[in-house]
């Protein structure tokens, strides 16, 4: 069991779940945050007032998989999210002890 | 505090008392609604009859246009101007600079019912009115023929009302995000008494020392409020913004606005309820209001195409903010020329303030490095004095004859019809303006300041008002 944890550009999401679902993932989680990495970020300037935005609006997608699905995973999502250049994100994959599904009490792969 | 509000409760009591006898002398019916009904067939009875319903029927056509330009004034504060501050401060002063524009719709009324109204209107001297009309004496459906024979007096008042609570509230612009609120409130006061009511008693005020129509030593021509409204609001505020200082951590810390959007509506709000205050200060549903009502049209949008011109040269893109701050600042600089200007000269002085507000804004204000928060000096001060200027150039007789000589015949306004002298006694209101609203500024906020304090504790900046001051929160995620 791992925990994927991939940020992508918010334009990108909607290819990175349908190459999921395709290839049999049920169950994602998903949140607007920001940050950067290399990528530097871009002026806003209000009534002549420049500001520094370096925090970009990016979104994160949390899914943890049994064993089996984590390659495929991780290629559908890079497959889906890179445009190739600067600022396209990156996967990161935990290890995970225990789930348990909060309805039944189910534990393990059941559980996903 | 508490003493003072005892005070005003007290005040308040008494004024409701005194009201009770008004009421009854106003309920009188109106002259010009009385039908004579003896012996109908003669001519001149008949005649009599006729000319009572034609004035019955212009009144009741005015009447419901003053009223509807009321409650047009009233929306530019709330929520017109609510929405514009509130959009440009951060997310956690959303609600203080709200509560500020909102708090001036109460508490201006309650002053100008109990003594506002007489201060600005009730004869007295040349510099403030007198205590005629104290508690609204006086004031009641039949018209006076002084200030506009064909609507009720309360209608007049009423539209006045709107503007004395818009202009406290421009103010609001330049402490925004640090000023407390009990500080805003008594400095309001101070500020309508000190401020306000002497400079609107002057310009628009029957025999007031810059009176245009009724007999000023200085005549400047302010047909909606470029010098009682802009210029007062907007120098007050860049005395506040000075008095004051900045907000902790400007200007390394960024603070952009957290609403544009909020900014938007706000701004086509005000731009809608302008219409309100400039052809609405016709008086009356006439060829005047239409001509003030296109000159306001078109100041707004030719400023509007100024400013973002001059920022699309400067830094590549044209904004959103610079769209809607073009707009008020034309709106502000076209206010005193609405009706005396033709169109074409609107949107000469609409360019002119977009352009001229933009770099009051941009680098004028970074040159010198006071915080006016929301630049309510950049754009009403700036935009309110430059609409002042040139109403002293491009006013004419052929939209509004209002200077004539003893035998009737109509005389020269502005530059273009000949009238250079016209652009000095603008000065001279301008001046008057300025000076009044500093000194009268600096006074106030030293007795505020000495009373209550003017500013939140620095804790309380960095929290943010509306927890502060308020407890509560714009935007609450959790609900």
């Amino acid at each position: 069991m791992k925990k994927i944890e991939a940020i992508i550009q918010p334009s990108r999401l909607e290819h990175v779940k349908a190459a999921l679902h395709e290839i049999g993932v049920e169950g994602m989680t998903i949140q607007d945050v920001r940050g950067h990495g290399r990528q530097k970020g871009h002026t806003e300037v209000y009534r002549g007032r420049e500001y520094n935005v370096d925090l970009l609006p990016k979104t994160k997608i949390e899914m943890v998989l049994p064993d089996r699905l984590v390659d495929p995973a991780v290629e559908a999502i890079m497959g889906a999210a890179k445009t190739g250049k600067i600022g396209d994100g990156k996967i990161f994959i935990h290890p995970v002890e225990e789930a348990i599904r909060i309805r039944n009490e189910e534990r393990g792969d059941a559980a996903l | 505090m508490k003493r003072l509000l005892y005070v005003l409760v007290l005040v308040f009591a008494f004024g409701l008392l005194a009201g009770q006898g008004i009421a009854q002398t106003s309920a009188q019916p109106k002259v010009t609604g009385q039908t004579a009904t003896v012996s109908p067939t003669s001519s001149d009875t008949r005649l009599q009859e006729l000319e009572a319903r034609v004035a019955e029927a212009q009144s009741s056509g005015d009447n419901a246009w003053m009223l509807v330009c009321a409650a047009l004034v009233l929306m530019m504060t709330g929520p017109g101007l609510a929405l514009f501050y509130g959009g440009l401060v951060r997310k956690k002063n959303v609600l203080a600079t709200m509560m500020q524009s909102f708090s001036m719709m109460a508490l201006i009324t309650v002053i100008w019912a109990v003594v506002g109204f007489s201060l600005c209107f009730a004869p007295g001297t040349s510099l403030i009115g007198g205590l005629g009309h104290l508690f609204l004496h006086g004031v009641g459906s039949a018209p006076d023929p002084t200030y506009a024979g064909t609507i009720p007096f309360g209608t007049y008042m009423v539209f006045q009302l709107m503007f004395a609570i818009i202009t406290p509230a421009l103010i609001c612009g330049a402490f925004a995000e640090r000023m407390k609120f009990s500080a805003m409130i008594l400095f309001m006061i101070l500020w309508s008494f000190i401020v306000y009511d002497p400079m609107a008693h002057m310009v628009w005020g029957k025999g007031g020392f810059l009176n245009a129509a009724l007999g000023g030593t200085f005549p400047t021509l302010d047909f909606a409020g470029g010098t009682v409204v802009h210029i007062t609001s907007g120098v007050s505020a860049l005395v506040c913004a000075l008095y004051l200082g900045k907000r902790v951590g400007y200007p390394k810390e960024p603070m952009p606005p957290h609403s544009v959007v909020l900014s938007v509506i706000g701004a086509c709000l005000l731009w809608v309820g302008w219409f309100g205050f400039n052809a609405g200060s016709a008086l009356a549903s006439n060829g005047l209001a239409t001509s003030a009502f296109i000159a306001t049209d078109f100041g707004a949008a030719a400023a509007a195409i100024g400013w973002a011109a001059a920022e699309w040269v400067r830094n590549g893109k044209p904004s959103v903010l610079g769209v809607i701050s073009g707009a008020v600042a034309g709106l502000v600089a076209i206010t005193p020329a609405s009706g005396f200007v033709g169109p074409m000269s609107a949107l000469v002085i609409g360019l002119v303030a977009g352009v001229y507000c933009y770099w009051m804004v941009t680098k004028v204000k970074a040159r010198f490095g006071y915080d006016d928060s929301l630049d309510a000096f950049g754009i009403h001060g700036a935009g309110g004095t430059i609409g002042a200027l040139l109403t002293g150039v491009f006013a004419t007789s052929a939209i509004n004859p209002i200077f004539k000589n003893s035998q009737g015949k109509v005389l020269p306004v502005g530059l273009i019809d000949g009238n250079s002298g016209q652009i000095l006694n603008q000065l001279v209101g301008v001046l008057i303006a300025w000076g009044l609203a500093i000194f009268g500024t600096l006074i106030i906020l030293k007795v505020v300041d000495r009373v209550v304090g003017l500013r939140v504790p620095e804790e309380q900046e960095i929290q943010g008002l509306d927890l502060a001051l308020h407890g509560e929160e714009g935007y609450t995620f959790e609900a």
